[in-house]
C-alpha cells in the first residue's frame, strides 16, 4: 500500500507573532456577541422580527428544518383504499446491509396485486438509515420522510416497529386496537392470532 | 460420425443430434426456452438461434441436426442480435411482475435479458390482459400473463406423466396454457411442470410467497419417500427462522440422474418432507421426563450389560432390536455388528408395511429407502426373523429388552400390549425422529436425527447405493442414530475403531461382500451399483 505522506503548513510569520490572530478571534466573538445582543433587545421591544437572533434552535420546541432528501423515520406508504402498497416483494429485506427488516408475505385476495406483507417489521436499534430499502423498492412503499429523528425507546424490544406503526407514522406501541386497513383481518381488530 | 466446428473447437457428434446437444458436450451453454433433454423437440421459442456458416438465416440449435464440417457461431453478433429480437417478442406481452413472482431469481427470461436484453423497450402498445393465479392442480399455481408458450409442460404431460391435462388454446396473443374442459392437474408427477417452466408461469402453490429464491440454500441428498431413491437437491434457510414458521426446508427438488430419476420426481416425495420439521423429537427423555443423552447412553449401557450377564447364567431371556430400513447402510451395519454379534439379540429390520400407491415409472410400493440394503446386511429378507414375532415374544415374556427403531409398534399390537409392554420389559428403548405411541411407551426415548441431517448410504430398489449427505446439523437436541450406536458401542468397549459413517462404510465394505470395492469417493453423488448381489436379487425376485 502506497504511503501518502502529509505535511502541515507552516506558520507564516504573522500567525508567530500570535496577538493578532487571538484579536482576529476576539473580534469573531464579539460580533456574534454585539449582534445577538442587538437583536435579541430589538425582538424584546417588537423590532425586526423578521431577523434570525442566535443561531442556536431550541429543540425541541423548535425544530430545523430537513433537508428534501434527508432519511429520517421509515413508513409504508398506502394505497388509495388504504391497504399496504408493500407487494412483499423482500427486495428491501435483501438489500438491507443491517437486517433489520423482517417480511412475511402471503397471498393477497386480488390476484393482480397478488402479494401483500402480514408481517413487516424494521428493527430501528439495528437500522444504519441507509436508505437502501427505500431505494430498492419497485413500488414506492417504503419511504424514509416521516421527519421523525427522535426514535428512544427503553428496551431494545420498544425499538422494533411493526406493521402498523410502519402505515400510520404517528402510532407507537402499545397498540390496543387497529383502524389500518390491510387485506386481512388483523390481530388487534379481532382476527387470527398470527397476523 | 458427423465433425463439426462450435465457437472455433471441434467436436465429434453422433448422427442425429442437435448442434445443442454437441455444444452441451463442449461446455458452451445456449439459452433455451422450449428445450429441455427429456421432451421431444418443439423449436418454438426460438431463443436458441446460432449463426451457421454459409446458411444465410439463423438456425436454431435445438432442431438443428449437426453435419460433417459445419461450423457454428453460438455467440456471434448476429446470433445476439437475434436472440434479442426474440426476447422482445417474448416480453411483449410478459407483466413484468418480477417483484411478486416466484420464479424470480431463477428465472431465465431474467437470465437471458441481462445477456440479451433490449434495455430500451420498444413495445408501446397495451399489453394483452389474461387469467392470473389460477389453480390448476393441488400442487401448482398458473399465471397466463407471464407464459411464454415453450409447450415444455404440455409435451411433460403428453410423454412423460401421459395424462394430457395441458395443452395450448387460441391463436396469436390470445393464446394461453390451460387445461382441458373437466381436466385438473393431479397426477403423482405434477410438480415436475414447475421445475420445468423457465418462466414464472408454473409455480409451486405450496412454497407460494414462503421466501424468495436467492435465501435459500441448496444440498443435494436423496428421497427417502419410496424405494426408488430419486436424487434430489433439498432447499433450506437456516437464517431466516420468520419465513416458513421457521420449518428449515422449503422446498425439494429433484437432480439429474441418468439411471434413477432423470429429470423428474413424483409429487409424493417433493411435498412429504414435512415430518422433518414437525412433530419431531427433541429431547431425551426417561420415563416421560426430560433427560440428557449421557445419562441415557450410560443408563441403557448399564442394563444392557446387567441384561448380558443374567443371560449368559441361563437366567434371563434375550434382546431384541427392531431395526428400520429408514436407517442408513452404516447403521444398519453398526446394529448387526453391535446387537447381533457382540450382544446376541434378535435383530431385524423387515417390519411389515402396507404396500402403497406404486406404478412404472418412479413411484415404488414399498415406501422405505434401504430395505435393498437391509437385505444386504442381512437384517430383512428371508433370514430375518420378522418384527412381528420379536413383538410378540416381548408381549408374551421372553424378551427382557427391546430396542425399536423409529417404528411405531401399534400397527402391530394393540395400546394396551404396549403398555403391558413398558412395564414388564427390562428396557425399552425407542430412538427415532418423531413423535408416536411407542415413543410415548419406551423407557428411554432418544430423539435422533433425519436421514438429511446425517451422513450416510441408502440402496435404492434397483440395488445402486446412494449417499445421502448432511444437509444441515440434527434439528435440537437429537443425534444422528450412528453416533448414538458408536457411543452405546464404546462404552460396552467392544472396541470399534470407527468414528465417521465413512469410516463405519469402510468396515461395511470390507466385510459385506455386496458392498465390496465401494467406497464414499466412488459413490459420488450419482450413485453406484452394488457389486455381487444375485442371492438379493433372486430374494427381491421371491
Amino acid at each position: 500500500m502506497a504511503v501518502k505522506v502529509l505535511r502541515r503548513r507552516e506558520l507564516t510569520v504573522w500567525e508567530k507573532l500570535y496577538i493578532p490572530q487571538i484579536v482576529s478571534g476576539l473580534k469573531v466573538t464579539t460580533a456574534h456577541l454585539l449582534r445577538n445582543l442587538y437583536l435579541h433587545s430589538a425582538h424584546r421591544l417588537g423590532l425586526l422580527q423578521n431577523r434570525r437572533a442566535a443561531v442556536t434552535f431550541q429543540y425541541p420546541e423548535e425544530p430545523r428544518p430537513l433537508a428534501a432528501r434527508f432519511r429520517s423515520r421509515h413508513r409504508l406508504t398506502v394505497r388509495d383504499d388504504g391497504t399496504p402498497r408493500c407487494v412483499g416483494c423482500m427486495l428491501c429485506e435483501t438489500v438491507c446491509p443491517a437486517h433489520c427488516i423482517t417480511i412475511v408475505a402471503a397471498e393477497h385476495p386480488d390476484p393482480n396485486i397478488e402479494k401483500y406483507p402480514v408481517r413487516f417489521d424494521i428493527d430501528l436499534g439495528v437500522c444504519v438509515y441507509c436508505g437502501y430499502c427505500v431505494e430498492v423498492c419497485p413500488e414506492d412503499a417504503i419511504r424514509m420522510d416521516t421527519g421523525i429523528l427522535d426514535v428512544a425507546a427503553y428496551s431494545r424490544d420498544a425499538m422494533k416497529l411493526d406493521i402498523h406503526e410502519l402505515m400510520n407514522p404517528s402510532l407507537r406501541k402499545p397498540l390496543l386496537e387497529c383502524t389500518l386497513k390491510f387485506p386481512h383481518k388483523c390481530r388487534l381488530a379481532g382476527g387470527e392470532a398470527s397476523r | 460420425m458427423p465433425n463439426l466446428t462450435i465457437d472455433g473447437r471441434q467436436i465429434d457428434s453422433p448422427d442425429g443430434s442437435t448442434v445443442i446437444q454437441a455444444a452441451e458436450k463442449l461446455g458452451i451453454f445456449i439459452p433455451r426456452y422450449c428445450y429441455h433433454p427429456g421432451l421431444s423437440i418443439a423449436g418454438n421459442c426460438r431463443i436458441c438461434l446460432i449463426e451457421v456458416e454459409k446458411n444465410p438465416k439463423l438456425q436454431i440449435a435445438c432442431n438443428t441436426t449437426v453435419a460433417d464440417g459445419m461450423v457454428v457461431h453460438t455467440s456471434s453478433a448476429k446470433a445476439e442480435e437475434g436472440r434479442r429480437a426474440v426476447l422482445e417478442f417474448l416480453l411483449a406481452n410478459h407483466p413484468l411482475d418480477c417483484p411478486v413472482c416466484d420464479q424470480s431469481g431463477e428465472c431465465d427470461l431474467q437470465n437471458f435479458y441481462m445477456n440479451f436484453g433490449l434495455y430500451d423497450p420498444r413495445f408501446r402498445e397495451q399489453k394483452i390482459k389474461k387469467k392470473k393465479a389460477v389453480a390448476v392442480g393441488p400442487h401448482v399455481m398458473l399465471d397466463q400473463e407471464r407464459c411464454i408458450l415453450c409447450s415444455r409442460c404440455v409435451r411433460f404431460t403428453d410423454e412423460i406423466s401421459k395424462t394430457g391435462e395441458f395443452g395450448i388454446f387460441n391463436r396469436g396473443d390470445q393464446a394461453e396454457v390451460a387445461l382441458y374442459p373437466g381436466q385438473n392437474l393431479d397426477n403423482p408427477y405434477s410438480g415436475n411442470v414447475v421445475d420445468i417452466c423457465p418462466v414464472g408461469a408454473l409455480t409451486d402453490r405450496e412454497f407460494r410467497f414462503k421466501a424468495r429464491v436467492w435465501y435459500l440454500s441448496s444440498a443435494p441428498t436423496v428421497c427417502n419417500g419410496c424405494a426408488q431413491g430419486c436424487n434430489v437437491d433439498v432447499h433450506y434457510v437456516l437464517d431466516r427462522p420468520h419465513l416458513n414458521d421457521g420449518a428449515r426446508i422449503l422446498r425439494v427438488k429433484p437432480r439429474y440422474n441418468p439411471d434413477v430419476n432423470q429429470w423428474w420426481m413424483c409429487d409424493e416425495g417433493r411435498y412429504g418432507f414435512g415430518w422433518v420439521d414437525n412433530g419431531r423429537l427433541t429431547k431425551v427423555r426417561r420415563h416421560g421426563a426430560d433427560a440428557t443423552w449421557e445419562q441415557a447412553v450410560a443408563g441403557i449401557t448399564e442394563e444392557l450389560k446387567r441384561i448380558g450377564e443374567d443371560h449368559e447364567r441361563g437366567t434371563g431371556s434375550r434382546l431384541g432390536v427392531i431395526a428400520s430400513s429408514q436407517l442408513t447402510n452404516e447403521e444398519l451395519f453398526l446394529i448387526r455388528e453391535i446387537f447381533q454379534r457382540a450382544l446376541d439379540a434378535r435383530v431385524t429390520a423387515s417390519f411389515p408395511m402396507a404396500a402403497g400407491y406404486s406404478d412404472k415409472f418412479l413411484i415404488k410400493a414399498d415406501k422405505t429407502p434401504n430395505t435393498r440394503g437391509a437385505m444386504a446386511i442381512a437384517l430383512a429378507g428371508p433370514t430375518a426373523p420378522g418384527a412381528a414375532t420379536i413383538v410378540a415374544d416381548a408381549v408374551e415374556g421372553r424378551l427382557d429388552a427391546l430396542w425399536v427403531f423409529g417404528h411405531d409398534l401399534t400397527s402391530l399390537v394393540a395400546d394396551a400390549d404396549l403398555q403391558q409392554l413398558s412395564r414388564s420389559l427390562r428396557l425399552f428403548v425407542f430412538s427415532g425422529t418423531n413423535e408416536n405411541a411407542t415413543a410415548a411407551r419406551s423407557h428411554w426415548t432418544l430423539p435422533t436425527a433425519a436421514y438429511l441431517e446425517k451422513d450416510g448410504t441408502f440402496v435404492n430398489v434397483h440395488g445402486r447405493v446412494q449417499r445421502v449427505g448432511c444437509a444441515f446439523s440434527p434439528l435440537s437436541d437429537s443425534r444422528a442414530d450412528w453416533n448414538v450406536l458408536l457411543e452405546i458401542a464404546g462404552r460396552l468397549n467392544l472396541g470399534f475403531a470407527w468414528r465417521s459413517p465413512q469410516e463405519v462404510f469402510q468396515a461395511l465394505a470390507a466385510s459385506v461382500a455386496p458392498f465390496a470395492g465401494l467406497t464414499y469417493e466412488r459413490i459420488g453423488l450419482q450413485g453406484a451399483s452394488l457389486t455381487t448381489d444375485a442371492s438379493i436379487a433372486e430374494a427381491v425376485a421371491t
